[in-house]
């Protein structure tokens, strides 16, 4: 591949092949931090540098106050974590980093969802939130809410099969995930 | 007492005899606290010279380097010695005003979010929310900046907060439960290290900076000389081992020896101590050493395997791990004749591609001349800091640097305008050497404000330009990488740097005769106070051998 300070043109195929070290899977990251202003900014800034994107970021109170936890998802394929994860190491307010296992992990999002509800159809949503079990949270002549905690993609189901009623808006927490078993996250 | 007296406090209880630094709007307290306290202050002439000069002094001393600068542009004009004191693990710690809280995020005059600009080229950083925590804080930033990888950390401090009367007791204890570096290397992987070295035909010590930080010295040398390891190094880490030594091929890399890169290229076993394989060094990265196994000995485990996967990593304090490793080593009894073949080898090499340049055969000085010509009248006996370009590439070839901490320069970020403040830093910090600084008639404009400070105080640098009328560096890739399409790389007209030397009040020469150039520098070196001599050298010389971008280490050409 060319490289800079010479004259060699680049193409694009070789600027996309020159990005090794994917992992192919999703990968949910759960980061133990100091309860400190600036914190969420270095870990974010940590996956910015690199051009990463983070799919989903939850951050929120441990049972200790002095601690946060972070727990953000990213898309393994587009992204080798490796490098980023030992950099997140380094942050002197992160405590502890675990890039969980998903077949060890229970992983769940809170999503939110606003349906167009009239006449014949708000029945139909309110059988298939059964279904999902999800709680119809809010009611109006013309729309309903229902609340929606699972697995993301249990969620991204519930989405597909209400979307065709008049889907308004949703709002998903993203991810929060705690490992299997007895030992600590 | 007041919290910036309580700042003086905790800067005496650090050991700091000496800071660099610039008052402002923003940080008046504190240079208040400084009007009746015995810490030397070093005013610079602006904020980069200050902060580079921090960097310098702690090159020099091994200290933790300390530098203050005002909110707003004082602390922007930091920004590049912060973050060239994080890419060569420089630990400085910065003090920075800021305006007062009510007027944080407001655009309120010399406002700039200091914290946030700097977030990503910091080891660590605080912004001051009380003035209680403002002791812990210091001395926070000073264990972080010095412990584990060293490197910068910037405390950015409200002006309202430091005009507090705050009840200061001492700070016993620094608890950080998210930061404890490891120290100690893993035991049995020390033993596989020695198994590997003890069994390698074709070993090569390849150490970086990282070793003389760990101030690692002594035990790398006594482990090297423990059997016959040929041992190569970055221009990081210069002095680590002392040259000129039969054991020692030179420095790798762009423009390391032939010896050195061949080496790498054939050896079995690359024992990496405290570097990080960049791309200066192993050129085209899948063609880097293909035949070697490599044991990677680091602090920081986020160097491990980075560019290069590790066969047996060991995450540890270099000076603790080489001790270790010695002692393990000498258990295996290895047959020190196993490695005559290696020798032989590297021998052959060393014969056929000594570091060589055309003289001229008249008065003209040519580059490299001029530094074989430093060495030669200071004996090496100097702590030489250098600016950014084929001027330095030279000093670190043609100097030889038997200690460590003697040979200051910016490697990871290639700072020009660092030499001058880095050099008078290192001399504030060590008055018993003499400190040179080798610099470029285009560097030494990128912070020649600093002659002033030198002047001042009595800094006694000596100050040495490589004048080719070019940014020689850039001129060299345009002629053998882009058809000598010469762009913006002569400058035209450059200052009288005599004229400017004597009107900032320091000692001004100009040489341009070989003939009498090593007498002309011992005059230059033995006149009192801060000096900067004008050389006029080979306009057009190139920095060779090179191994060309992109190109594999045993394709060196020149």
């Amino acid at each position: 591949m060319g490289e800079p300070g010479t004259k060699e043109l680049l193409s694009l195929e070789e600027l996309e092949a020159s990005v090794s070290g994917r992992s192919g899977r999703k990968h949910i990251v759960s980061i133990l931090v100091e309860n400190k202003p600036g914190v969420l900014t270095r870990i974010s800034g940590l996956f910015a540098r690199r051009g990463f994107n983070i799919d989903t970021l939850v951050v929120g109170p441990t049972d200790d106050e002095r601690f946060s936890r972070i727990t953000l998802t990213l898309d393994g394929s587009n992204h080798p974590i490796d490098q980023v994860t030992k950099q997140l190491h380094k942050l002197v307010n992160v405590l502890k980093i675990r890039d969980l296992e998903p077949a060890d992990t229970v992983a769940r999002e809170l999503a939110m969802f606003k349906l167009a509800a009239d006449g014949p159809a708000r029945a139909e949503i309110l059988q298939i939130a059964d279904i999902f079990r999800g709680r119809v949270v809010d009611v109006t002549r013309r729309s309903v809410i229902v609340e929606l905690a699972g697995t993301a993609d249990k969620i991204a189901a519930f989405e597909r099969m209400v979307r065709p009623f008049g889907l308004v808006e949703m709002s998903r927490t993203g991810e929060i995930a705690i490992s299997r078993g007895r030992g600590e996250t | 007492m007041r919290a910036v007296d309580a700042v003086m406090e905790c800067l005496k209880a650090e050991g700091v005899d000496v800071v660099f630094g610039y008052p402002g709007g923003a940080n008046l307290p504190t240079y208040d606290a400084f009007y009746d306290s015995d810490i030397k202050h070093v005013l610079v002439r602006h904020e980069a010279g200050g902060g580079h000069a921090a960097e310098g002094y702690a090159k020099a001393t091994g200290k933790v380097g300390v530098c203050f600068a005002t909110s707003g542009p004082g602390a922007t004009n930091i920004v590049t010695p912060l973050t060239d004191a994080m890419m060569d693990s420089v630990p400085v710690v910065f003090f920075t005003g800021q305006v007062r809280t009510d007027l944080l995020g407001t655009d309120g005059f010399q406002e700039a979010d200091t914290f946030g600009i700097t977030m990503p080229i910091v080891k660590h950083s605080f912004m001051i929310q009380h003035p209680t925590e403002i002791p812990r804080v210091i001395h926070e930033a000073f264990h972080i900046a010095r412990t584990g990888r060293p490197g910068p950390v910037l405390i950015d401090m409200p002006t309202d907060l430091t005009r507090v009367e705050i009840d200061y007791e001492p700070v016993g204890d620094v608890r950080l439960p998210g930061y404890q570096p490891t120290t100690d290397g893993n035991q049995k992987q020390i033993r596989l290290a020695a198994k590997a070295l003890a069994n390698a035909r074709r070993p090569i010590f390849y150490t970086g900076g990282g070793v003389i930080s760990a101030g690692a010295s002594a035990e790398l040398t006594e482990l090297v000389r423990a059997d016959r390891f040929p041992i190569t190094s970055t221009i990081m880490g210069l002095g680590a081992y002392p040259a000129p030594d039969p054991q020692w091929v030179g420095w790798l890399g762009m423009h390391g020896t032939r010896t050195a890169n061949y080496a790498m290229d054939e050896a079995d076993l690359i024992v990496a101590v405290g570097a990080r394989f960049d791309d200066r060094v192993t050129g085209k990265l899948s063609e880097f050493a293909p035949r070697a196994k490599f044991v990677h000995i680091d602090v920081d485990p986020a160097e491990i395997s980075k560019n290069v996967p590790a066969h047996i990593p060991i995450v540890g304090d270099a000076k603790n791990v080489l001790a270790r490793l010695l002692t393990e080593y000498r258990a295996q009894a290895a047959d020190p004749s196993r490695l005559d073949a290696w020798w032989e080898r590297i021998d052959g090499w060393r014969t056929q591609h000594p570091l060589r340049y055309e003289d001229s055969t008249d008065s003209e000085i040519k580059p490299q001349y001029l530094i074989e010509a430093l060495y030669e009248a200071t004996k090496g006996e100097c702590v030489v800091a250098s600016d950014v370009g084929q001027h330095q590439m030279w000093a670190a070839q043609y100097y030889h640097f038997d200690h460590p901490r003697r040979w200051i320069n910016s490697g990871g970020l290639g700072t020009m305008g660092f030499g001058l403040p880095a050099g008078m830093g290192a001399a504030v910090g060590n008055p018993d050497l003499t400190t040179l600084v080798v610099s470029g008639d285009a560097s030494i404009q990128m912070n020649a404000q600093e002659l002033a400070t030198c002047a001042e105080y009595g800094i006694p640098v000596k100050v040495f330009i490589l004048n080719n009328g070019y940014l020689g560096m850039v001129r060299q890739w345009q002629e053998l990488f882009w058809d000598r399409r010469y762009s913006h790389v002569d400058p035209g007209r450059w200052p009288d740097f005599v004229k400017l030397a004597e009107a900032y009040g320091v000692a001004g020469f100009r040489f341009e005769d070989k003939t009498t150039l090593v007498e002309d520098i011992r005059r230059a070196i033995a006149t009192p106070g801060p000096v900067m001599v004008d050389v006029r050298v080979t306009r057009e010389e190139n920095t060779y051998p090179m191994i060309a971008p992109g190109a594999a280490a045993r394709d060196m050409v020149g």
